[in-house]
């Protein structure tokens, strides 16, 4: 199962002058299991700020977060991460990156690395086993640090926009492996980005939020199919409502 | 190509040693003629199997790595868990700060005084001199690479499961660390050898590198005195050269793109 509910969650942080600044306002909203979600907005709403509380990473002023009806307070082993920078350890080799969870989970060498050669086999980079993260592109990193992520068999996989740093080739070609992953794996996945085009063509549901203070501002149904044509007429179209959404009622005001 | 041309610099080094030495025996047969003042490549070789065949340079050797090894030891042992705590925990380093930036600047060999009356003419005597020497470029190091420890590797790994701060510690920042406190390793093994030699003048033992040098030089038996100079010069550079193939072989490995 993976269903989360965020009830009335607020954050602010302290300014140098002493007053505060409120990053996010009173968020609520629910993912269902294996719904695949994207939280668009433009940079400074508070985007990381939400997935960073979400993941247990920071503690939220006000509100609370649930996952299947259980109140989450810090990390928790349901919920995997994939940051937007490179996080892979550059010390470890790509399966001893992907196996790491489970060696703090105090997994045996060979069970562990028998777990880690499915997820490296389904990021499709068995050859790049004993490499490093450094002798690795960007995408290839990215895609072991999903692997990793997948390894702990999480319900809730949280992505902060992972491809953010990737060329606009490898990013369409990630995006189409991440949805061939997901159909496999059927995690619920929350995912972050600023780019238009890439929540339509991920998600289920795209959560609009408004900049300073993060608000939602639509929680937007993609009614597309997969796999989705980004050429299409369809896809245009609802990239086009999008837009017109964020422009008229999303942007600062 | 590129293998030829190296080893052609590599003769090329050679040559210039060589030269050195010629030109060192000219100059000292010829123009000093006096070898008090300058003995001559031919005098050293002649000294240098002369205390090979007393068996005194296989003794002064050991010797002198039991006190590098004691007080080198000693500043690993000390200097590697001070320097943790310090990164790794702000107050333990807001405490502890202070103390050590008074001490640091102070010459190691400004501590012999005390090094002779808190612990005698004894190995531990000279260990403790070696050690104020070597005992802060690690502890500094360490410090350095435990606090440039990047916040995404502590948070990817307690999204991993790695969340007591032994673990992490040990996992994440410790690996990432230790090229920084290698670094700072390599540095304290360059300053301890260079200590070496002050600490045992002051008689510690019978033998020992630095105690033979200083004894020779007492005798006006310069040609020993060369011999014993080549000989530390030589063996710190065996210390530097096993650090950097160490360095070379674990971490270029995965450090590479990374460092300049």
């Amino acid at each position: 199962m993976g269903d989360l509910q965020v009830r009335n969650l607020s954050q602010s942080f302290p300014r140098d002058d002493g007053s505060e600044l409120t990053v996010l306002d009173h968020l609520s909203f629910e993912v269902k299991d294996k719904e695949f979600v994207c939280i668009l907005g433009s940079s400074g709403c508070g985007k990381t700020t939400l997935l960073r509380l979400i993941a247990g990473l920071d503690t939220a002023q006000a509100g609370s977060i649930f996952l299947d009806g259980d109140e989450m307070r810090g990390q928790s082993p349901k919920v995997g991460m994939v940051f937007q920078e490179y996080s892979l350890f550059p010390w470890r080799t790509v399966i001893d990156n992907i196996a790491f969870g489970l060696e703090m989970q105090g997994m045996p060498k060979d069970e562990r690395y028998r777990i880690a050669g499915q997820y490296l086999d389904l990021v499709n980079l068995t050859q790049f086993k004993d490499n490093y993260p450094s002798e690795l592109s960007g995408g290839m990193r990215q895609r072991v640090a999903v692997a990793r992520a997948l390894a702990l068999d999480p319900v809730l996989l949280l992505m902060d926009e992972p491809f953010g740093a990737l060329d606009a080739q490898t990013r369409n070609m990630l995006q189409k492996e991440l949805l061939d992953l997901w159909e496999k794996t059927k995690k619920t996945i929350i995912f972050i980005t600023h780019s238009v085009d890439e929540a339509v063509y991920l998600s289920d549901r795209i959560i609009v939020l408004t900049p300073r203070p993060g608000r939602i501002c639509k929680i937007f149904e993609v009614p597309m199919g997969r796999p989705r044509d980004r050429t299409s007429v369809d896809f245009a179209q609802v990239r086009r409502e999008v837009l017109d959404l964020i422009n008229q009622n999303c942007s600062i005001q | 190509m590129v293998n030829l041309v190296r080893n052609k610099e590599r003769w090329l080094g050679a040559l210039a040693l060589v030269l050195a030495l010629v030109l060192w025996e000219c100059y000292a047969v010829l123009v000093i003629k006096n070898s008090f003042l300058l003995p001559s490549p031919l005098d050293v070789a002649s000294a240098f199997i002369e205390l090979v065949q007393r068996g005194i340079l296989l003794l002064d050797f050991q010797v002198s790595m039991i006190h590098f090894a004691v007080g080198l030891g000693a500043a690993l042992l000390i200097g590697i868990p001070i320097g943790i705590a310090m990164g790794w925990n702000r107050k333990v380093n807001a405490f502890l700060d202070p103390i050590i930036e008074i001490l640091r600047p102070i010459p190691p060999l400004a501590w012999i005084p005390f090094a002779i009356i808190w612990f005698g003419f004894t190995t531990v005597s000279a260990g403790f001199v070696i050690f104020m020497g070597a005992v802060f470029p690690i502890l500094i190091n360490t410090y350095g690479g435990f606090r440039s420890v990047p916040r995404i590797f502590v948070e990817a790994g307690r999204m991993l499961g790695c969340t007591k701060n032994r673990d992490l510690i040990r996992y994440i920042a410790f690996p990432s660390a230790l090229p920084s406190m290698v670094s700072g390793i390599r540095v304290a093994t360059g300053v301890a050898w260079m200590c070496l030699v002050a600490a045992e003048l002051f008689g510690v033992s019978d033998n020992g590198l630095g105690k033979n040098l200083w004894f020779y030089y007492n005798l006006h038996r310069m040609d020993c005195v060369v011999v014993y100079m080549i000989i530390l010069g030589l063996i710190g550079l065996c210390i530097d050269m096993a650090f950097r193939y160490y360095i070379d072989r674990y971490f270029l490995k995965w450090r590479t793109g990374e460092v300049a």
